[in-house]
């Protein structure tokens, strides 16, 4: 098999400094208006708004190379397969993959997590044997965990978090032990913004032969991923969350596990042979990918993934470190705000709670303003239940995201504190 | 385009600071406990029935938006004393406030008397739920159903 290499950057799409202004005008729906009001949207840890790049990728691949992958010999069947295995190619960039097989297309990083558990693990795990996981996981990378510890008799095991909202790592550390078959913990929490130390926690796990997943869905649109770099065994990302398109996903797998996987999901695309007596599968990644894959979905993704490599995650990563200070600043100096996560290496996102305002409240009165958060516990129920509150409202940036937004956010504050005279 | 003060009336606000028949009431004979996973809503509503099955007494306490908790307590007071069918009437014409058809609910206003501020409830269909769990959650303690009641069964 040949690696083709591809281009870290597109030198000629870069924009020269990083011009939010024009970056802005590359996504249709940031120049919407609600209520009259232009809309400032704050809510990228749920999903995030699309570059016109990507939508004409998506909707190209409808006009002119709809057909279904490697199934035809006709000419848009090859077309499709191309623009597919492209696509794979362009993930396969994106997390520094060694290799293209490495990359599964899934529906998301759920569905990643899922696969993970029921095949890779469930294989591995014994009665009492255990998994290990923190205390700032998005229920994703835990209900898949407790659904496979529950069928082999192990148990799950959580790193508690300290009140910055870091995982306690003395903690982590001791929890791993002979018993331990897996570690799975995310890059970036969704609830807090924590930034985890997975290059120590990887050190840490491999020490002692455990394989590791990262969650790393809200890691991908804001850091540069390499996963040769990390070590792990398994990493998983979320189109979505990248600009790209819904309902498609990348699992990394290190290439010699993939091979020795059980597969996910039986069907057509996944198999070798097939006879009523038995089956033989294909390699991986086809083995991962029973049925016609979201083709449509994989092309936008790569689209999304060009998009971000055009711009440089390290410049992105800059800008937001940027706004994240000053979003904080301006938000820890609002009267009755209280910040849950404040961990000394943290993505923008920026939970908090009110005194005597519900976050719902909170949502409600800054949806009318124009801006656009997100209020609840997140899918991260044990966070809300770790810093008592039932649920907080979430402000999440992106490189998109400006200054002056951050200001309507605070101005937005500033009317629920007049509508419910606190 | 609704205004933020449809919504959130000065009663409303008003029941938000100081609920009424707010916390546990002791020996009462039905309770449940209603849950909006959505917003992480919970609430335990309390009642004791006397003969001829008239709500005698009511309480809920739990942790919940301004629209949930001023829902909650303003039912107290309007449950208070009725029978257990006007109650359910009440739900019923509540309900038919929030998200039925206007020119229909105009009659039933009257009837509902101060709980007719969450009027502006229906401008905000997310926020219906929090204006109902409460009801679901009376509902449930009177059929004697004192499993966790959702909104989102
Ligand atoms: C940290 C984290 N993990 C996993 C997920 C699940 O991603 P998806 O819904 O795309 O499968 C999310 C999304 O909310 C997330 O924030």
């Amino acid at each position: 098999m040949t690696i083709d290499t591809i281009p870290k950057t597109d030198a000629k799409k870069a924009p020269a400094a990083f011009d939010v202004e024009r970056i802005r005008k590359d996504f249709p729906a940031l120049s919407l208006s609600v209520y009259g009001k232009p809309l400032a949207y704050l809510d990228n840890a749920a999903t995030s708004q699309k570059p016109e790049s990507v939508i004409e990728a998506e909707a190209n691949w409808y006009r002119e190379s709809c057909a279904n992958v490697h199934r035809g010999v006709h000419a848009l069947s090859v077309r499709a397969t191309a623009a597919y295995e492209g696509a794979r190619r362009k993930l396969q960039g994106f997390v520094n993959a060694a290799d293209a097989r490495e990359i599964v297309f899934v529906k998301g990083t759920t569905d990643a997590v899922n696969l993970v558990a029921s095949t890779f693990a469930k294989s591995r795990l014994d009665p009492g044997d255990e998994v290990l996981i923190t205390g700032l996981e998005h229920h994703s990378n835990i209900v898949p965990w407790q659904l496979v510890c529950e069928e082999r008799g192990a148990k799950l095991r959580v790193a508690r978090l300290n009140d910055d909202g870091e995982v306690d790592m003395e903690e982590f550390e001791r929890l791993l032990s002979s018993r331990t078959k897996m570690v799975a913990v995310s890059h970036i929490s969704n609830s807090l913004g924590t930034i985890n130390p997975v290059e120590r926690m990887i050190e840490l796990a491999h020490a002692r032969d455990v394989p590791v997943m990262i969650d790393g869905a809200q890691a991908a649109p804001h850091k540069r991923i390499d996963v040769q770099a990390l070590g792990c065994e398994f990493y998983a990302i979320s189109s979505h969350k990248m600009f790209g398109p819904t309902g498609v996903g990348a699992l990394y797998g290190r290439l010699d596990l993939l091979a020795s996987m059980r597969p996910y999901q039986g069907g057509g695309e996944m198999i070798r042979t097939v006879s009523f007596e038995s089956t033989e599968y294909a390699e991986p990644p086809a083995r991962f990918e029973a049925g016609t894959p979201n083709i449509a979905g994989a092309v936008g993704f790569g689209a999304a993934v060009d998009y971000l490599l055009a711009i440089g995650l390290d410049k992105i990563e800059a800008y937001e470190e940027g706004l994240l200070a000053y979003a904080t600043e301006k938000l820890s100096a609002v009267p009755g705000v209280r910040l849950i996560g404040t961990a000394r290496h943290k993505a923008a996102v920026l939970s908090f709670v009110i005194d005597d305002v519900h976050a719902h409240d909170v949502g409600t009165i800054l949806d009318q303003e124009g801006v656009a958060i997100r209020t609840g516990h997140h899918c991260a129920q044990p966070v809300m239940d770790r810093y008592g509150v039932p649920a907080t409202s979430r402000a999440s940036l992106a490189f998109y995201n400006t200054r002056e937004e951050v200001d309507r956010l605070i101005a937005g504050l500033a009317k629920i504190r007049e509508v419910f005279g606190v | 385009m609704s205004d933020l003060t449809d919504l959130y009336q000065e009663v409303i606000l008003d029941h938000n600071r100081q609920p009424r028949n707010f916390g546990e009431l002791v020996g009462a004979d039905h309770k449940a406990r209603g849950h909006n996973p959505l917003c992480g809503d919970q609430l335990n509503v309390y009642v004791t029935l006397a003969g001829g099955g008239v709500i005698e007494d009511v309480r809920f306490d739990g942790s919940g938006c301004a629209i949930s908790k001023a829902s909650a307590s303003l039912m107290t007071e309007a449950v208070k004393g009725k029978t257990l069918a006007d109650a359910e009437t009440l739900f019923k014409s509540f309900h038919e406030l929030l998200t039925g058809d206007p020119s229909v609910h105009a009659a039933a206003s009257t009837e509902l008397g101060k709980l007719a501020v969450f009027e502006g409830v229906r401008e905000f269909p997310v926020r219906v739920k929090c204006a109902t769990l409460a009801w679901h959650t009376l509902h449930a303690a009177l059929s004697g159903d004192t499993e966790r009641v959702s909104t989102e069964s």
